[in-house]
């Protein structure tokens, strides 16, 4: 059976709405478990500067991670 | 032709979205404005059994603050809250923290660390805060003689001390 358009639009409507119900407002007296440090996105800044230091060495050289600046070679 | 299934599968979803609509409009509360009356609301001190009101202390000044033992700006608030007591609490006012942990274990832990000299309670429910549809944590009151919210303050910064002791200052010598 070949679905009308009117019908494939009411689906997708309905199938949005059950996306929407996942949607969830946490209110801010409700981040207890959000302020935890295993749920920061990046790692605490100390942490973040030593693995940048030792992937930096394991690259062998400087701008492992990139660096600013032209083309020109010269660091 | 029009299939009949296909036109009441439309108003279903029509209704369905209106409804998800209402639902996040009505999640969104609009914060509480200056002027407004506290809105009652109760919960139990930390140090014993009683149940407290903010509408108990009519007649005096309350200073609202809703903290919990995982928000950072909380620290700082704490010395800052001992000290207005200390100085304004003969002059008739009352800091009431109200905490927002969900156990009562959380906030006594946080309380060893950083004492009150004023009265705390706990609201695990999440009640009090709702009712005075908090925008961050920490947020603060000031609650007027009459019952009346003065200021709001969302979030705790070391420049927001003087604004607040002269809202409570302010608030002390109204009748």
């Amino acid at each position: 059976m070949r679905m009308s358009r009117r019908h494939s639009l009411a689906c997708s409507a309905v199938l949005a709405l059950f996306a929407l119900a996942g949607c969830a407002t946490v209110q801010p007296w409700e981040r207890g478990t959000l302020a935890k440090p295993a749920m920061a996105i990046e790692d605490p800044v100390h942490e973040t500067t030593q693995k940048l230091r030792t992937y930096s060495a394991k690259e062998g050289g400087a701008a492992a991670t990139g660096v600013g600046g032209g083309g020109c070679g010269c660091n | 032709m029009r299939a009949p299934g296909g036109r009441s599968a439309a108003h279903v979803s029509v209704i369905a979205f209106a409804a998800a609509g209402a639902m996040i409009f009505t999640t969104s509360a609009w914060p509480l404005a200056n002027g407004e009356p506290a809105p009652a609301c109760s919960a139990p001190l930390l140090d014993g059994g009683r149940t407290i009101n903010v509408a108990d202390y009519r007649g005096k000044v309350v200073y609202l603050d809703f903290w919990a033992s995982w928000c950072g700006p909380c620290r700082q608030s704490f010395p800052f809250m001992n000290e207005l007591q200390r100085e304004f609490g003969g002059n008739g006012l009352q800091i009431v923290a109200v905490s927002v942990d969900k156990t009562a274990e959380d906030a006594q832990r946080f309380l060893t660390r950083y004492p009150a000299q004023f009265a705390t309670a706990l609201d695990s429910s999440g009640v009090c805060p709702a009712a005075y549809r908090l925008q961050g944590m920490p947020s603060s009151y000031v609650i007027d003689r009459k019952g009346t919210v003065r200021a709001i303050h969302a979030g705790f910064r070391d420049r927001d001390k003087a604004e607040i002791r002269q809202q409570l200052i302010d608030a002390l010598n109204a009748s």
